[in-house]
């Protein structure tokens, strides 16, 4: 006891109460909250550009635009639009359904391997669609050999086509919300209803559907956002939406202007999308009504019912998936064994480079920003905060032109400031290099990055936090030495997932890139364009492969928590 | 305010005094609350808290959960902001109701229920983890000494999730106490270990600050551990500190209902006024200094009663509850009130019998207050 307090008193710095109570301790405080602020404002601010510049409509691009293509521009978006959506909706939910409620050979794998087709492209379905069922490919020729060259065959290159690929590569997103809000809810309301006397059908329409309607609305609405945003794979079919517009706008003559009055038009549509998403989910606010009961003991199926059932599922996967794979693996093979395959080596290490160095750029931003924007919410608990990061993901929601036209406007008003102040930057920053793809990049990707970071650090108990801080450690040292390797698992997956979502992102950067800057898929799609489909298969294949990876992540955390042997103990999961 | 009603008319009796330890380095207080407040929407969850920690002090602070204890705690840690008041440590403000020093300035140990070791860190860097003022040598020789003043030194290497719950607990205390703080703050620290296990290390976690003379809060929801740790306990209700002294007068000499029935079991029964000597169903209050106020009853605990069987008696026994060495017997007195009296194993009556209720010789009702 001696012996500790006189070697202690060498040890360890003296508690000499210092002057305390300084406005330094305000500032430092206001630090964190403040930088989450920014983030917020620099993702807010592109799209509150493009809204105000409807203030300031210029009537003669309208009158224009009205005059030529935008009343078919209108139809074609909301036929589209509500194509997709009920495409999806029905897929989705009714396959969600089929692997929660029953048991049928396959389901077990099945059940991971429908959220496959997410990590297929539309621009990467979209060509291999046309070039295996179109008008030249393999399949309507085995149609006409067998049935006569007159044989009746529906249009691929058509909005039927387009909402078709749509759909396969979309519904996953209604597939996972589904299957997890039947999952953690619907089994025990299911059950009473069943031995309240309603049969196994009459017990999905009246109690389950009704339930589900939240999360349903939820995915069908990211699904519509999808939609909104693609321009590149309705191209390939012919459709012309009014994302189609502002692309052809801009890339066309360049005319800032027009463009951006025409991609305020996507933003009403986006702004429609949320309000069908709001008042489809009505006042119902069960989503969060906490996991009541066991969830469903599935059924066994037999017979037909049960290789009825492994059809459908497998249908799906093959078509959304499997089969464009296979043959893009096909395509890549002869690619490589031909001589045509060389010349173009060189390119594709050059544009791969380029998909690389954007996508880290990206990752490395967002992952960055959304360190800080968690952080922030942890240091210093307050609604400021908490909006902050609710806003700093408004990007994911908005259709990825209104991102790009929103992010271009920015940087203009920027140049046109630095101009006006007299340090003019070369004008070319704006438009010219790859700051403003960065930017649009983050703007729409900070989302998922935060979303991971965030769950990362809510494994990370409060008491943890509050035990650093009273160790004397400030809050950016407990942020590096506490919760950063502590949630370093959910980091690197905030990264991964960024980084694909960069890698295979098309429409922003056909917005936005420099002139000569090609990536992966800008590549893609211009072989894909000059139906070149062949060609376009190596690099369509390793962006296939690149984005299977945080696919495999989500199904395998959705599996382990399927499994639901996660204790107490294990919550900060290291070893 | 919430000081302790003016003790004028309790019966004189003497307390023993808490042990005092002079100590020439510390004179200023450990803490001071002065009418601190601190308000969750509608909620006070501190309403005007005042108190006052002695330099060397261990205060137990117990109540009922959501009482605010937990509270408090965060706020005297750094960790909320109080809405009014003030808080000084060792004499230097350090929440004045509008700025507020950092928790990693304050210099106060923080030991949580649990999980709060960090799970990436081993034990000796976990206890180093404070120390990042001095050099890697004088950081290891410190953590040495935390080591052996917990009684750990084998585990330095180890980490989190290889140590049992009351060795966790251990760490955590080392690790709080290794950057030498002015203050501990522990809450609920013991909850979530076993029962068997609880007294034990408490007592250690109890024997080490004592050691180390460091002050501390212990934040309890648990009576009995409360009235074991404390040189003195705080009782909360509501965001108030209802009674603040010694853990004998808290359950001896309660000075609410609140307080008697929380600190351990209680019966209650009206007093007679009519008479020049105060008295109860019971007999005489005895001696008492000044009046009685208005809403007090008189308290009486099971240990305080006793019964004859007696076939006259105007008291009815209408429970017996076995608990080991004792039986708890509850009576129901002629004119109604109900008591409890607790008597040893050898003495057993059926529910029913009739006997004559009366008090331990040299025990006697207290007098408290029923402000509700």
């Amino acid at each position: 006891m001696t012996a500790v307090d006189t070697a202690a008193d060498v040890a360890s710095p003296a508690p000499q109460p210092r002057a305390r109570l300084q406005v330094r301790d305000r500032i430092s405080r206001l630090a964190w909250p403040a930088a989450a602020v920014v983030v917020a404002a620099l993702v807010v601010v592109p799209v509150a550009m493009l809204a105000t510049s409807v203030l300031d409509p210029n009537v003669e691009v309208w009158r224009q635009q009205w005059q030529t293509r935008l009343p078919d521009q209108l139809v074609d978006t909301a036929v589209l639009l509500v194509g997709v959506a009920a495409g999806s909706g029905a897929i989705g939910a009714g396959l969600a359904w089929l692997v929660t409620a029953y048991r049928f050979p396959g389901v077990r794998a099945l059940g991971w391997l429908l959220v496959l087709p997410l990590a297929m492209p539309g621009y990467i379905l979209g060509f291999v669609t046309l070039s295996l069922v179109g008008f030249t490919g393999p399949i309507q020729g085995w149609w006409r050999d067998r049935f006569g060259q007159d044989a009746w065959f529906p249009e691929v290159r058509s909005m039927g086509g387009a909402i078709v690929v749509l759909t396969l590569v979309l519904y996953p997103y209604v597939y996972l919300v589904a299957r997890a809000a039947l999952r953690d809810q619907a089994g025990a309301v299911y059950e009473a209803a069943r031995t309240l006397g309603a049969g196994p059908v009459a017990a999905a329409r009246r109690v389950v559907l009704p339930l589900l309607r939240p999360a349903l609305a939820a995915g069908v609405a990211v699904v519509m956002m999808e939609t909104l945003t693609d321009f590149a794979t309705v191209q390939y079919f012919g459709v012309d939406t009014v994302s189609v517009g502002v692309f052809r706008i801009w890339r066309g003559t360049f005319d800032r202007d027009a463009a951006s009055e025409l991609a305020t038009l996507v933003l009403v549509f986006a702004l429609l999308v949320i309000g069908l998403e709001r008042a489809l989910r009505g006042r119902a606010r069960y989503a969060s009504a906490g996991g009541a009961g066991g969830g469903f003991v599935p059924k066994r199926l037999r017979g037909w019912r049960a290789v009825a059932a492994t059809t459908a599922c497998v249908g799906v996967v093959v078509l959304g998936f499997g089969a464009p794979a296979a043959q893009l693996v096909v395509w890549s093979v002869q690619e490589v064994r031909g001589e045509r395959g060389v010349p173009l080596a060189g390119r594709f290490a050059e544009y791969l480079g380029n998909s690389v160095i954007l996508a880290a750029l990206t990752a490395g931003l967002c992952v960055a920003v959304a360190l800080v924007v968690a952080n922030a919410s942890r240091f210093a608990r307050s609604p400021v905060t908490a909006s902050a990061a609710r806003l700093s993901s408004v990007g994911y929601a908005v259709p990825g032109p209104v991102v790009a036209i929103g992010v271009l406007l920015t940087l203009v008003a920027v140049d046109d400031l630095l101009g006006a102040l007299g340090s003019g930057l070369p004008g070319v920053v704006a438009t010219g290099s790859i700051v403003g793809l960065v930017y649009a990049y983050g703007v729409r990707f900070l989302a998922p990055g935060l979303n991971a970071v965030e769950a990362g650090l809510q494994q990370v108990p409060e008491e943890i936090t509050a035990t650093a801080r009273s160790l004397g450690a400030r809050p950016h040292r407990t942020a590096r030495l506490v919760h950063l390797p502590l949630s370093r698992a959910s980091v690197a997956t905030a990264a991964v997932i960024v980084a694909v979502d960069a890698l295979k992102e098309l429409p922003i950067v056909l917005l936005l890139r420099p002139f000569g800057f090609d990536t992966l898929p800008v590549w893609v799609w211009n072989l894909a364009s000059e139906s070149r489909f062949e060609q376009a298969a190596v690099p369509a294949l390793a962006i296939v492969a690149v984005a299977v990876v945080p696919v495999a992540l989500l199904s395998w955390q959705l599996n382990r928590r399927h499994g639901a042997t996660t204790t107490p103990d294990d919550r900060p999961a290291l070893r | 305010m919430t000081a302790p009603l003016s003790d004028d008319h309790l019966p004189a009796v003497t307390a023993p005094t808490p042990a005092q330890r002079p100590d020439p380095t510390r004179t200023a207080p450990a803490l001071v609350l002065s009418g601190v407040t601190k308000r969750f929407g509608s909620i006070a969850a501190l309403d005007d808290v005042h108190i006052e920690l002695g330099p060397h002090e261990l205060l137990a602070l117990v109540g009922p959960s959501g009482c605010g204890k937990s509270t408090m705690l965060r706020v005297v840690a750094g960790l909320l902001a109080a809405d009014a008041g003030r808080i000084e440590l060792g004499g230097t403000v350090v929440d004045d109701g509008r700025l507020q020093v950092p928790p990693e300035r304050r210099m106060i140990g923080l030991v949580f229920q649990e999980h709060t070791l960090f799970p990436h860190l081993t034990v000796a860097r976990n206890i180093a983890f404070g120390l990042s003022g001095a050099t890697r040598a004088q950081s290891r020789a410190r953590v040495g000494e935390v080591l052996e003043l917990v009684g750990l030194p084998e585990l330095r290497d180890r980490y989190p999730h290889e140590l049992s719950g009351g060795e966790r607990q251990r760490v955590a205390l080392g690790r709080a106490l290794a950057p030498r703080p002015t203050l501990m703050l522990l809450d609920e620290p013991f909850a979530s270990l076993d029962a068997n296990l609880r007294a034990q290390i408490r007592n250690d976690v109890v024997a080490i600050l004592r050691a180390a003379r460091t002050p501390a809060v212990f934040v309890t929801h648990d009576q009995t551990e409360a009235m074991a740790v404390g040189d003195r306990v705080a009782v909360m209700r509501a965001g108030r500190i209802e009674q603040l002294s010694t853990p004998w007068q808290v359950f001896h000499q309660p000075t609410s209902r609140f307080v008697a029935a929380f600190m351990g079991e209680a019966s209650f029964m009206p007093i007679d006024r009519a008479t020049t000597e105060a008295s109860t169903e019971l007999g005489p209050l005895g001696p008492l200094e000044g009046r009685i106020p208005i809403d007090a009853v008189a308290m009486v605990r099971p240990d305080d009663m006793t019964f004859e069987v007696h076939s006259g008696g105007d008291a009815e026994i209408t429970a017996v509850e076995f608990r080991g060495p004792t039986y708890c017997y509850t009576l129901r007195l002629g004119s109604g009130v109900v008591v409890q009296a607790i008597r040893s194993h050898l003495v057993h009556a059926e529910v029913g019998t009739r006997v004559r209720a009366m008090l331990v010789p040299g025990h006697r009702a207290v007098v408290v207050r029923d402000p509700n």
